[in-house]
């Protein structure tokens, strides 16, 4: 089986793209590629400053239960290289950022979903990536906290960071995307500029597109 | 190679504060060493076989079990949360991964000889105030060598099922050689014979020891990739 298929694309300072597809369409397998975990059998990916680079968000929040916060976001900074003098300041900037401020001392397990998820987002953010990979980031947020993350990547791309957003939820990203793919069974069946399209707007046209790809597979 | 050392200090020192933090392994091995050298101790009939034939055997039987909790434990804590998948996206040499892996578990067993080794004294009554020196090295030049290469299968059998299970079926076969040149070296500093008699077996841990760090610090990297 092809996880992806003759996907080709290139992005630079300021643009995001959003990869929008139904469930086992190769997003996450992309994304993965993207970020060095999984090695292509044929082709290449390069992110510009390599691993240092990239800002992870994904299914799981990569947070140690038995410690707090700030131990899991300093921890990760010296992974990434942080300077020691500034991992302090640094945690402490991203904690308010995501309002996590007054949760900061308190051990990773004892949060809930949304928070994890939250400090999650402030763990890929520790280093000041300058390209963000996204899988389903908005799992497990409220309202509120979805639109509060929605505000943090349009002042990163404001900020001219490169962000990738994988979802199969339409509404969630589309207004976020200089850029819009829609894959299906591996394979970008439409990649093009977003252009002055809102969200209903994407919907149709992901919808013909997944209607038409998959209905021509059954025909 | 100094950032290689760092970002493995790094590792370790998470992985102790983890410990730490929650106990569990350090407490449930070194109650098993407890249990261990106390079921040995009564369920031995001096008798029949004299206490410093058995006492080198029951020794490194004793540490090696225990230091499987600590093996096990040592990539199960990465699966919370899949914080491996973090580690592996991160900039952080896979290099550095084993060493910092490496380290925290050779702590973990450290403690767990010190506590055992003044209960093996105690109830097996060997004395070993004359010899302490040579057979600190003995256990040093063994732990490294079975911890170096528990600590790849570790990682090796952790996204398997039943893991807990796999690890001490593939890694006792490896531990052969080292268990053998730690008890045949304990048995002769415990029965009081020359030094010279023991050189032989430490320089076989050492050689053991330098070629299977150099292996498994070559192999780590690939059985941590998807």
């Amino acid at each position: 089986m092809v996880a992806l298929d003759d996907v080709s694309f290139s992005l630079t300072a300021g643009q995001t793209l959003a990869i929008f597809g139904p469930n086992g369409a190769g997003k996450t397998t992309l994304l993965k590629v993207l970020a060095g975990l999984i090695r292509p059998q044929a082709g290449s990916a390069r992110v510009a400053g390599g691993r240092s680079a990239i800002g992870w968000i994904g299914h799981q929040s990569h947070l140690y239960g038995h410690l707090s916060v700030r131990e899991n976001l300093l921890f990760w900074a010296s992974l990434y290289g942080v300077p020691r003098a500034a991992r302090g300041a640094r945690a402490t900037d991203v904690l308010a950022r995501l309002s996590l401020t007054d949760r900061a001392e308190q051990p990773a397990w004892s949060l809930s979903r949304g928070l994890v998820q939250r400090a999650a987002i402030a763990k890929a953010l520790i280093h000041d990536p300058q390209v963000l990979l996204l899988d389903e980031p908005f799992t497990g947020l409220d309202l509120a906290a979805a639109g509060e993350l929605r505000s943090l990547l349009g002042a990163l791309r404001g900020a001219g960071r490169v962000v990738v957003l994988a979802t199969h939820n339409v509404d969630e990203g589309a207004e976020l995307a200089t850029d819009v793919a829609f894959q299906v069974r591996g394979r970008f069946v439409q990649y093009e500029p977003r252009g002055g399209r809102g969200p209903a707007e994407i919907a149709d046209a992901y919808r013909r597109a997944v209607g038409e790809t998959e209905g021509g597979r059954h025909a | 190679m100094r950032e290689l050392w760092r970002q493995a200090w790094t590792i370790a020192h998470k992985d102790l504060t983890l410990e730490f933090r929650s106990r569990t392994a350090i407490v449930s091995a070194l109650v098993f060493t407890a249990l261990v050298l106390t079921v040995f101790n009564f369920g031995r009939d001096p008798t029949a076989v004299s206490t410093l034939d058995l006492a080198p055997s029951i020794l490194w039987v004793t540490f090696t079990f225990a230091a499987m909790l600590a093996l096990n434990r040592a990539f199960q804590l990465e699966l919370e949360n899949q914080a491996l998948e973090g580690l592996l996206i991160s900039p952080l040499d896979r290099r550095s991964l084993y060493w910092g892996k490496l380290l925290a578990n050779l702590a973990f067993v450290v403690v767990v000889e010190a506590v055992g080794l003044p209960l093996f004294v105690l109830f097996f009554n060997v004395a070993v105030g004359h010899v302490l020196l040579p057979l600190l090295a003995v256990i040093a030049l063994a732990t490294v060598g079975f911890v170096a290469v528990g600590t790849l299968f570790s990682a090796m059998v952790v996204r398997t099922r039943f893991a807990e299970l796999l690890l001490p079926v593939v890694l006792f076969p490896f531990l052969l050689l080292p268990l053998t040149y730690a008890v045949q070296a304990t048995a002769r500093l415990l029965a009081g014979r020359p030094l010279s008699e023991v050189a032989g077996w430490l320089r076989l841990l050492a050689a053991y020891d330098i070629v299977f760090v150099a292996v498994a610090s070559w192999l780590f990297p690939y059985t941590v990739e998807e």
